[in-house]
């Protein structure tokens, strides 16, 4: 059937549409502004719907998918007695609970424990309210953080309870406004520390557009075997001591030292002092990150790390924070988001929809008289539904490709202004259009079927 | 619902031969028409037969109807009835177009229609840009195309001052000539005194069919 005269008759068919939609341009443009503007905020939802999660869910994925998370957090039933001031508060995660976690669980690989403190860090007059993080020597692959500038600290530096120091990007540009660091040293407390390396800014609640430049996907699965073994060794070589500050809060201003060595000139007990009261607190080890050697065995070995913790612990004094089950969630409520988005923009194209087929129904009552002449002539009731209904495809199908060059522009005009990320998948204006064009055979049936049903004889008849 | 049925027509019976040259007359209301109608397989019969090239008509479907329309018959109307947005050539192209003829072939033979009409000097205008007579000759340029067993013309004339109808006639003539048939409704007795056959229809009935010889 598709031979030559039949394509001839499409094209003309399809020519005659754009003819006499051009007749009447701005009647044509007016209709087909509702598409337009459904369509283009189809594509600019989804978009910044995309945007958004994708910031979202680069966050939790530094945190690493294969990670589970467990802080240690002061109960809250020892934090109303407050009487019991001239005792430090004991509570959370300790050495131990890593070793059984570490020996119990055949799908941990790594761990990495971490003390986190919060004390001044100095270089001559500049200053800064920093975190101490103590940490191990796998940290950054762990975490899947670059080192900029220099190198992280060894193991043998760790073992050895060296006074090194890694500083975080934020850091470096307050404190050390002018000039490398590397070589140089920092105080903290009465303690200097040699800077050896720069690492990128992580990820949470400082998070920049910098940062983000910085990211790679390499996930951190060259992490070697080995390190499996050296917790224990790192705690027989842990000394003993007491000593002052620590609170833990917001990441910010991040200096990395070995956790041997925060151990060693920070001690266990550290005493918060507030405005006349002061308290201390003795916490081994404020965050362990347990990573699982498959995705698939995280929330599984994260109820086990759970269970071992419960059983040692009276009072619940650690949280568990899976960035798999933060990554699902997100998830989730991304797709309720583009549902919600989804309909809304909906609505807007049937709206569209609506205005195609009111001005397609004036249109065919308008050409009643050139109805009934074509149906006189000898066109079937199926010619006139055809020349209809490609007139609406037309002016749908224009407005689903202008809706889409308007769609594309008005995220890049969101992330120019106002600096929101954007992102457009590719499927988004395929479907945009389809759902366009699918308005148009939807839309333009019911005026199409009525000027093929017209009777000829009225149709001619008609002024 | 209020509405009453009008029979326009009642026992009409007529048999129209090949090359003739035939005028319905009579006065508003007797049913011309809706006679026309039926001829031009716009409109069924309620009751009775209507053989068109030996084809009962009343069994015939919507679609099948078309293609009667679009093969055999060619209609010229009063009021021209031409498509405003279309040329001249566009316009008389319409019926080759629904028989699916290719391209080329259709522009060929709408060429020369146009011509033989004496309208090829006028092909690219739109109809309002010529005068009545000549959009007339547009319409019957596109009664002729699709070359068609019967013309029916509905008061061809009725528009057109006496010049221009006295034109148009002599093209009706000279089809004539060419044994074509010509089925033609007109007030005018002049117009029908060039038929060689006048049926006068009254109430929906014949009045009068006669045979007109010139000579």
């Amino acid at each position: 059937m598709l031979n030559l005269v039949s394509i001839y008759r499409w094209i003309r068919v399809i020519k005659m549409g754009f003819k006499s939609l051009w007749l009447h341009r701005l009647r044509s443009l007016l209709t087909v502004l509702g598409i337009v503007f459904g369509v283009a905020s189809v594509i600019a939802m989804l978009a910044v719907g995309e945007g958004a999660s994708q910031v979202a869910q680069e966050q939790i994925r530094k945190l690493g998918s294969k990670n589970i998370i467990v802080r240690s957090v002061k109960p809250s039933l020892e934090q109303k007695a407050t009487g019991q001031r001239s005792r430090a508060i004991e509570y959370g995660i300790t050495w131990e609970d890593a070793t059984r976690i570490r020996s119990t669980i055949p799908d941990v690989e790594v761990l990495v424990p971490n003390r986190i403190i919060r004390d001044v860090v100095w270089n001559t007059q500049w200053q800064i309210d920093g975190q101490i993080v103590g940490t191990v020597s796998w940290y950054p692959e762990m975490r899947q953080l670059q080192i900029i500038e220099g190198r992280y600290f060894n193991e043998s530096e760790v073992l050895s309870v060296k006074n090194v120091c890694i500083l975080s990007l934020n850091t470096i540009a307050r404190l050390f406004p002018n000039g490398s660091p590397i070589g140089r040293s920092v105080r903290i407390g009465s303690d200097y520390y040699k800077v050896v390396g720069i690492i990128e800014d992580e990820g949470g609640v400082g998070t920049s557009t910098q940062t983000q430049s910085f990211l790679t996907q390499s996930a951190g699965n060259n992490l070697r075997e080995e390190k499996r073994g050296s917790i224990q060794s790192i705690q027989e070589g842990m000394g003993r001591g007491d000593n002052r500050k620590a609170t833990m809060t917001t990441p910010n201003y991040r200096v990395y030292i070995p956790i041997t060595s925060a151990q060693k000139r920070f001690g266990e007990t550290l005493v918060r002092r507030t405005t006349g009261t002061f308290e201390a607190e003795k916490v081994e080890l404020h965050e362990l990150i347990v990573m699982v050697n498959k995705e698939d065995r995280v929330e599984e070995v994260a109820k086990v790390v759970d269970n071992i913790l419960q059983k040692y612990h009276k009072q619940r004094d650690y949280e568990l924070t899976i960035p798999l089950e933060l990554l699902r969630q997100a998830e989730r409520t991304k797709q309720i988001f583009n549902l919600v988005l989804g309909t809304i923009a909906g609505i807007s194209l049937l709206v569209g929809g609506i205005g195609i087929m009111n001005i397609m129904l004036a249109t065919v009552t308008e050409r009643t008289r050139e109805i009934g002449i074509r149906r006189a002539l000898g066109a079937r009731k199926r010619d006139i539904v055809i020349q209809f209904l490609v007139e609406t495809i037309i002016m749908s199908g224009t407005g689903g490709l202008m809706g889409i060059g308007l769609g594309l522009f008005v995220p890049y005009l969101i992330t120019y202004f106002a600096s929101m990320p954007t992102i457009i998948r590719l499927w988004s204006p395929v479907i945009a259009f389809g759902i366009s064009a699918g308005i148009g055979i939807i839309f333009g049936i019911y005026p199409a079927l009525r000027a093929a049903n017209m009777d000829p004889v009225e149709a001619l008849r008609h002024e | 619902m209020g509405s009453v049925d009008i029979y326009a027509l009642r026992g009409i019976d007529i048999e129209i031969e090949e090359g003739e040259f035939v005028c319905i007359m009579g006065p508003s209301g007797c049913g011309k028409s809706t006679l026309l109608n039926i001829l031009g397989c716009l409109d069924k019969p309620t009751d009775g037969k209507y053989y068109l090239n030996g084809c009962d008509i009343s069994y015939l479907d919507d679609d099948t109807l078309s293609d009667m329309r679009c093969n055999y018959l060619g209609f010229v109307f009063q009021s021209y009835n031409l498509i405003p947005q279309l040329s001249v050539i566009e316009n008389i192209e319409i019926p080759l177009y629904y028989q699916g003829i290719s391209p080329n072939e259709s522009r060929e033979k709408t060429i020369e229609m146009a011509s033989r009409v004496g309208l090829a000097e006028r092909l690219y205008h739109k109809p309002t840009e010529l005068s009545g007579g000549q959009q007339q000759r547009v319409g019957i340029a596109r009664a002729l195309v699709n070359n068609p067993l019967v013309i029916l013309a509905d008061e061809p004339t009725g528009n057109l001052d006496s010049k221009s109808g006295k034109e148009i006639i002599d093209i009706f003539i000279e089809l004539h000539r060419q044994k074509k048939t010509i089925i033609m409704v007109t007030h005018d007795e002049d117009i029908a005194r060039n038929a060689e056959r006048i049926i006068c229809l009254r109430d929906g009935l014949i009045e009068n069919d006669e045979r007109v010889y010139r000579g």
